[in-house]
């Protein structure tokens, strides 16, 4: 969500794109139709190119000044593309330490939801339980609540607790926040496990958590992954919580540090920062498509099961 | 989860009550002072402003921006032609799944009054204003329905694609045209979708901090500052710990609000 601000949402967590599911065209039923819709056909192409642009050019600002040793606030093509941002920007202090910093807090958030949420989405999806409905409601509200609005409140908690500045501290905040969604997404992975091979090493004599460790989390890994990756992201792209949580720069997420290309005298060093954005971007964007790869249906359980 | 998000919530509760601040001697020992935030908090017309605003980002962004772009974006990439259609959805894509951070630093230089945007309205002859400090609420909503619209958009397509086509074909042999279908049909088979798909945006735009924060920082003034803005402006720029919190709170309020409203009314499937 952004903090899950970023994007929460219990049915459609990671909506596929809509090309992936679209059904093949029926073939028309009357002849005449192609000459009538011809018209709005092609308004309708036109629509979608004036939106393409609208998206398209913010975006072409990023690549182009990223290659553009003198680049400003507006899209230009730049008179001669260097690399020479990049060089500038991929130091230890500029990039790497803040990449790395990003990648040990989403890593470390990343594990531990999928962990916590897997073991608690366990009984929620095997067992009825009295609570469960409750308790089921409960996250989707927790996983509603805007974030960023806490983040006072929050901020006060941890200069008692003497938390400020503490990575771990930080990570648990990121977990806390992003596991609402996180059980929920894995509740609806696990309900497609069915409970019949469970059964199976249960008369084989195996206790309820090694049935959950060796049946049910081999067979639901590609739903953990895009648990995994959902979180990570939400994480990777968190600046809100960093931003309040986190005052040493040597341990500020990039997120944070991007405002290192803001000189101290109001003068932005344009070309870097995009040069920045790009390299910071590129894992999340990766991993969105990973996502795409994981959700097309790649559960192979149908065979495991004798109707 | 219980300590760390139950915790800050109810913590909000009490800090709400307190004359917290950052530095002094009401760091170390804040007093109780009862309602007293809110009292300061219901009586002032930056608080009000503040509401407006909020109010008129989430109607303006989320509840008409993006629904209305993102239905009609599901629209023409399901009817338009074959090759753009794909192309677009994933530009969209890509301004949604693109950090939050580095999504406002572009909207900045686009929206910028050396801007991309103000050097097109050049080419056709005309002056752009000058965005972000005489229209800042509009900006940010523009800003956020370009970031936020392919959420929508996701979920439109995926209940658009449930529309058993017989349905429209059939009213389309009885003569119905493309509005007619849409309104009688296509939008009466998807209400739930529509239902929920405005609740997620509304509860989603009511906490936007960074892109505001980052586009026009709450100004010019308070221009553009909603609530989350607001409390932090308080809490951190003019140390009112317990101020700020009472703002949090009252967005917090709004947001469960809202939430409880999604979880009763809308019915999400909760089947266990």
């Amino acid at each position: 969500m952004t903090t899950p601000t970023t994007t929460p949402t219990p049915s459609a967590a990671l909506p596929v794109p809509p090309t992936a599911t679209r059904p093949p065209r029926r073939p028309r039923l009357s002849p005449a139709a192609p000459a009538r819709t011809k018209g709005p056909r092609l308004a309708a192409g036109l629509a979608l190119v004036l939106v393409g642009l609208a998206f398209l050019v913010p975006l072409a600002w990023i690549l182009l000044s990223s290659v553009n040793p003198a680049a400003t606030v507006s899209t230009s093509w730049p008179g001669e593309p260097t690399l020479e941002n990049y060089r500038e920007v991929l130091t230890p202090e500029l990039t790497f330490r803040p990449l790395l910093n990003s990648l040990v807090v989403s890593g470390a958030t990343a594990v531990i939801v999928v962990v916590v949420a897997t073991l608690s989405a366990y009984p929620l999806s095997r067992y009825r339980m009295r609570f469960n409905r409750a308790f089921l409601h409960t996250i989707l509200f927790g996983s509603c609540l805007p974030i960023t609005a806490v983040m006072v409140p929050v901020y006060a908690l941890f200069v008692t607790l003497g938390l400020l500045d503490s990575v771990p501290g930080t990570v648990l905040f990121l977990s806390a926040t992003a596991l609402p969604m996180a059980v929920w997404m894995t509740k609806n992975f696990m309900d497609s496990v069915p409970v019949s091979l469970e059964e199976a090493a249960w008369v084989d004599g195996a206790s309820s958590m090694q049935a959950l460790w060796r049946v049910v989390v081999p067979l639901m890994r590609p739903g953990m992954a895009v648990v995994f990756i959902f979180v990570f992201t939400q994480a990777w792209g968190n600046f809100f919580v960093p931003f309040v949580l986190l005052l040493d720069p040597a341990k500020q997420p990039a997120a944070v540090s991007i405002y290192t290309f803001f000189g101290t005298n109001g003068a932005v060093a344009y070309g870097q920062l995009a040069a920045f954005s790009v390299l910071y971007s590129l894992p999340v964007l990766v991993l969105y498509l990973v996502v795409q790869r994981l959700g097309g249906g790649s559960f192979a359980l149908a065979g495991s099961v004798k109707g | 989860m219980g300590i760390f998000l139950v915790g800050p919530i109810g913590y909000a509760l009490y800090g709400s009550l307190t004359n917290a601040a950052l530095s002094g001697y009401r760091a170390v020992a804040p007093e109780f002072v009862g309602f007293d935030n809110y009292t300061q908090l219901f009586t002032s017309s930056q608080f009000w402003e503040s509401v407006w605003l909020t109010l008129v980002f989430v109607v303006g962004s989320a509840l008409i921006g993006q629904n209305v772009l993102g239905m009609a974006l599901a629209l023409l990439v399901r009817n338009g032609p074959k090759r753009l259609g794909p192309v677009v959805s994933s530009l969209v894509v890509t301004a949604w799944v693109l950090p939050e951070i580095v999504a406002a630093f572009t909207l900045y230089a686009f929206f910028a009054t050396d801007g991309t945007l103000n050097e097109m309205l050049g080419w056709v002859g005309l002056d752009g204003p000058t965005w972000l400090i005489t229209v800042p609420l509009l900006t940010v909503v523009l800003a956020n329905v370009w970031r936020g619209t392919a959420f929508s958009m996701m979920v439109y397509s995926a209940a658009l694609a449930e529309v058993p086509p017989d349905l429209t074909e059939a009213a389309e042999i009885d003569g119905a045209g493309w509005w007619q279908r849409f309104i009688r049909i296509t939008l009466p088979m998807v209400r739930r979708a529509i239902a929920t798909n405005m609740m997620l945006t509304t509860l989603q735009t009511l906490g936007v901090f960074t892109l505001i924060w980052v586009m026009t920082g709450g100004g010019p003034g308070t221009q553009s500052s909603t609530l989350p803005i607001l409390a932090f402006q308080q809490a951190f720029k003019f140390a009112q710990v317990g101020y700020g919190t009472a703002i949090a709170t009252v967005t917090l309020l709004v947001g469960a609000l809202f939430a409880v409203v999604y979880v009763k009314v809308l019915k999400p499937e909760v089947d266990s």
